[in-house]
């Protein structure tokens, strides 16, 4: 059974990209995504893609936005505030590493050219604990998710606006924007077919978010997890409810895709945290 | 003695007769006991989260919070003949390549014995 996941989830489809050519640039493909969501859902604004599936999820909004006059995830700001108020062992603490807190979340994720690498939030504040001579936070959720929370209350407001800029950069946008659009594990579905596709239909009781505006809101509470957890926690649900073996938050795959889909959200307002069912 | 022997060899005969005819009735009730028991446990299966789990994205009748991603499971005898809806549960990506239906039998989701009964369910559907 677990080879056949493995199989199944190493199997990958590079014949679907109907809707953004391979070829295209990053800018051409956001145009066309841009596009194809207008015309699906043209009643919605696109401002209020950053609510995610309550922006074409009438009946559950009005019941999400009265969790969201109490929100579920107040308590694990205050401590992440605290989190970012405490000392390290060397007297520094993380606005040493980040500077003002305020411009902190926007600036996530981009290229570090240097390093040939993505720089998410997340990684960002362990290497800060590590340069430090901390330990690192756990992934996922708890401390992590916690002062995510609150560098993300702090940076509402502002936009989405990732570059991809270079080849190297553009070498990264194209593996997130390949594993987006691959079919994987043992349902063989790819994020696209939920997300794009057939964002807006039911699975079971439940709507399909669309994908455009997926990162706006992170890290999120939900409600099926009793806490707060972040955008790669997310993604390793989503791996294994389609039955296949999930990647490490934090991994390149799930860097990759993060730099995509947040690309794929620029222009929409950073809103995190948020709550979810 | 003659016609007495008669007599015997007729009620024999009837007697046979409607042995033999009861055991049919019963053999025919058997059957079709283990159709509709073979019928539930296809039903069974198709609203498994784990095995089909049909209703997630097709709406069937007597079942509950249908997804609306694939079309409605009605009419199906007059769409599909055995084989053609066994083949589309097995493999669904003979007919569009690109279907975000799973490959029930390619990737092992449900065994071959699995897919009839659930094929045999649907087509009463």
């Amino acid at each position: 059974m677990r080879k056949i996941l493995t199989i199944a989830a190493t199997t990958i489809a590079l014949s679907l990209t109907p809707l953004i050519g391979t070829h295209a640039s990053p800018a051409e493909d956001l145009e066309a995504f841009k596009g194809y969501f207008k015309k699906k859902f043209s009643d919605v604004a696109f401002d209020d893609y950053k609510n995610g599936v309550y922006a074409i999820d009438s009946a559950s909004r009005e019941q999400w936005e009265e969790m969201e006059e109490f929100p579920p995830y107040e308590l694990a700001i205050d401590d992440g505030a605290a989190l970012w108020g405490k000392k390290f062992a060397n007297g520094k603490s993380f606005a040493d590493c980040f500077g003002d807190v305020a411009g902190i979340r926007g600036k996530y994720p981009y290229f570090d050219e240097a390093k040939d690498d993505i720089a998410t939030l997340e990684g960002t504040i362990n290497k800060c604990l590590t340069d430090n001579g901390e330990k690192p936070f756990k992934w996922k959720k708890g401390n992590l998710a916690k002062l995510s929370a609150y560098i993300a209350y702090q940076g509402r407001g502002g936009k989405v606006d990732v570059k991809v800029e270079g080849a190297k950069a553009e070498a990264w946008y194209n593996e997130g924007k390949t594993f987006f659009y691959a079919k994987r594990g043992q349902l063989n579905m790819a994020c696209a077919d939920c997300h794009v596709y057939y964002a807006g239909q039911n699975i079971r009781a439940d709507k399909l978010s669309p994908a455009m505006g997926h990162t706006t809101h992170f890290p999120v509470y939900r409600s099926k997890w009793g806490n707060l957890g972040t955008l790669h926690r997310r993604y390793g649900g989503c791996n294994k409810q389609v039955r296949a073996k999930p990647f490490k938050a934090q991994s390149k795959q799930y860097k990759a895709l993060e730099y995509f889909e947040a690309y794929m959200s620029n222009g929409l307002e950073l809103n995190g945290p948020g709550s979810r069912k | 003695m003659r016609k007495k022997i008669r007599l015997m060899v007729t009620s024999a005969s009837a007697i046979a007769i409607v042995a033999v005819m009861g055991i049919t009735t019963n053999i025919a009730i058997a059957d079709d006991k283990a159709a509709s028991s073979s019928l539930e446990e296809g039903k069974k299966l198709a609203f498994d989260r784990k095995k089909g789990n049909c209703l997630a994205c097709h709406m069937i009748q007597g079942g509950d919070m249908a997804g609306t991603i694939g079309p409605p499971l009605i009419a199906m005898k007059s769409r599909f003949k055995r084989d053609a809806l066994i083949a589309q549960i097995s493999e669904p990506r003979d007919k569009n390549p690109n279907t975000i239906m799973p490959p029930f039998g390619t990737h092992s989701v449900m065994s071959p014995k699995e897919i009839e009964l659930v094929t045999d369910y649907i087509l009463t559907l």
